[in-house]
């Protein structure tokens, strides 16, 4: 309680009352810009990260969780059935638990599909193309063991095309590049730390006589390492305040360059606007400054701190 | 029960078992500088002597004869390297370092150089001990201002130390030393940059301060000050004690 009541007279210093000469020691200058370059690449990282899981989701979702199952003479009659072996499969199809929708794709659509390899014109070909079928699953888990050969027996020669093979290498991917940004913000973070510590040292070699005299004079460690630490958070804080407001119309643009990737449609921001940034990069923009003032008053507390070690 | 602090409780202690009566006691103490494993010589031999509170000393003695590793020691700017070394009650080679500013802020000190933070004003310098010291800004501006009129300053309490002359600066240092209400007070050559005048209204500071109890220690080369102020004396020589 005496140790608070203490503190709390010692806040009634005045305000801006400097005795160390920490404003010159600690110039406003270099180490908000350094901060706001760290926190220019930190948003990076961190919108990187996001990017990466928002990618990542995406797919699993998207297409990790639908088959294209191609029938082959998909209007001849099928075997034991009426009507036509499409018929049989997509009746096959939607009776089966786990599965949401099963559309066969249309003569424009089937087109469109096979334009990069045959151009255009496939409809005047007399090659005889299958019928594709797209499923879209219930859940990309969704257990459909057995589903091949019913689907066999219902019309032989009917191939399905299950994407979860690749989807699951993109998504290792993606995650692989999420961990990567996650690394980044981590290093940027302790480089940020190594910066302010190193012009906290400088600060302290300028100082060294007022600090001396201070301690001299009955300073304790906390009082002296409190003074550094909170122009150090000062200077942190403006600098990544700087840094997340520079980082945000880059944000913008990629987030617009990288919205069809993630299935963003041109009403949802797919165009630009505000609106393309994930709301999760909205909530962690605001927090640079304040993780950067959260750094900056650690490594100037745990830099003093050492330093003044070697006074007795 | 209120917890009394821990440099408190020793100099409590102290005046009880009828030894508080020493403001400052040496047993034996040796002191080198240097790193830890090094050999370098020691600047102070096998010092004893004691000074009771409310006493007044010279500190006398040819340059290098180690004045002011003595004063050093005693305003706890360092360790002794061996013997023991009680300053205010404290033990001071086995207290914890976080024990000592508290100590520091009862020992006041006036340098030849006058040590003043150049940056700030007459009246921030006088007023740096109080706020070191938590004291509300209420109560500070009385005591400075009282202080600055004591030393004949108070209308420069906004100059900095470069705007003031070596007798002004010297007046703010004192200030600076005595506004805690220290009980021992230390003062290294502190007539050095002075000329007579200023010197001798310095000593009847310094003695004014003894008057009212604060123990005092003078480390000086000036011969005629101390033929003038007679007070018993410690003489140093290449380190030793030759006489107290």
């Amino acid at each position: 309680m005496a140790r608070l009541f203490r503190r709390r007279r010692a806040l009634l210093r005045p305000a801006g009352f400097d005795e160390l000469g920490l404003r010159r020691a600690l110039s406003d200058r270099m180490l908000p810009f350094l901060v706001a370059a760290m926190a220019f690449l930190a948003a990076l990282a961190l919108a990187g990260a996001v990017g990466a899981a928002s990618l990542a989701r995406h797919w699993r979702e998207g297409a990790g969780a639908s088959l294209t199952v191609q029938v082959p003479r998909g209007d001849a009659p099928a075997s034991g059935q009426s009507g036509t072996r499409l018929a049989a499969v997509l009746a096959l199809l939607r009776d089966t638990k786990g599965i949401r929708e099963a559309r066969a794709l249309t003569d424009d659509e089937l087109a469109e599909l096979l334009r990069p390899w045959l151009g255009s014109g496939v409809e005047r070909l007399s090659l005889p193309l299958p019928a594709v079928v797209q499923v879209r699953l219930a859940d990309a888990t969704a257990e459909l063991g057995g589903l091949t050969p019913r689907l066999e027996a219902a019309a032989p020669g009917t191939l399905v095309e299950n994407h979860g093979v690749w989807v699951g290498r993109l998504t290792a991917l993606a995650r692989s590049l999420q961990a990567c940004a996650g690394m980044a913000l981590i290093v940027v973070a302790a480089v940020a730390a190594a910066v302010i510590a190193v012009a906290t040292r400088a600060g302290l070699a300028a100082r060294r006589e007022a600090i001396e005299i201070v301690h001299g004079l009955g300073a304790t460690d906390s009082y002296i390492a409190a003074r550094f630490a909170f122009r150090a958070t000062r200077l942190a804080a403006a600098g990544g305040l700087v840094g997340a407001i520079a980082a945000l119309p880059v944000l913008l643009e990629l987030a617009t360059l990288t919205a069809p990737f993630a299935g963003l449609q041109p009403d949802e921001g797919g165009q630009g606007g505000l609106g393309v940034l994930p709301p999760v990069l909205w909530l962690a923009l605001p927090g640079l400054p304040l993780a950067a003032a959260a750094i900056g008053f650690l490594a100037a507390q745990g830099t003093v701190r050492r330093w003044l070690r070697r006074l007795p | 029960m209120k917890r009394v602090p821990a440099a408190r409780l020793e100099w409590q202690e102290c005046r009880r078992d009828g030894t508080g009566s020493r403001m400052v006691r040496f047993e034996s103490v040796g002191l080198r500088y240097g790193r830890a494993g090094q050999a370098d010589p020691e600047v102070l031999h096998d010092l004893s002597f004691a000074i009771p509170e409310g006493g007044f000393r010279w500190l006398l003695g040819p340059s290098g004869a180690g004045k002011t590793s003595l004063l050093r020691l005693m305003y706890l700017a360092v360790r002794p390297t061996r013997g023991r070394l009680s300053i205010l009650g404290a033990d001071i080679e086995r207290a914890e370092r976080r024990a000592l500013p508290g100590l520091r802020r009862r020992i006041g000190v006036v340098f030849q150089d006058f040590r003043l933070l150049g940056h700030l004003s007459a009246y921030d310098n006088v007023a740096l001990p109080l706020r070191l010291a938590g004291r509300p800004e209420g109560q500070i501006r009385a005591d400075v201002m009282e202080m600055l009129r004591w030393v004949g300053l108070l209308d420069k309490l906004a100059q900095r130390p470069a705007q003031l002359s070596g007798g002004e600066q010297q007046r703010v240092a004192i200030a600076r030393a005595v506004i805690c209400r220290p009980r021992l007070l230390l003062a290294d050559e502190p007539t050095g940059n002075l000329d007579e005048v200023q010197a001798e209204r310095l000593m009847q500071l310094l003695k004014e301060m003894n008057r009212i109890g604060t123990t005092v220690v003078v480390a000086t080369h000036n011969d005629a000050m101390v033929a003038r102020h007679v007070a018993r004396s410690l003489r140093l020589d290449h380190g030793r004690l030759v006489s107290a």
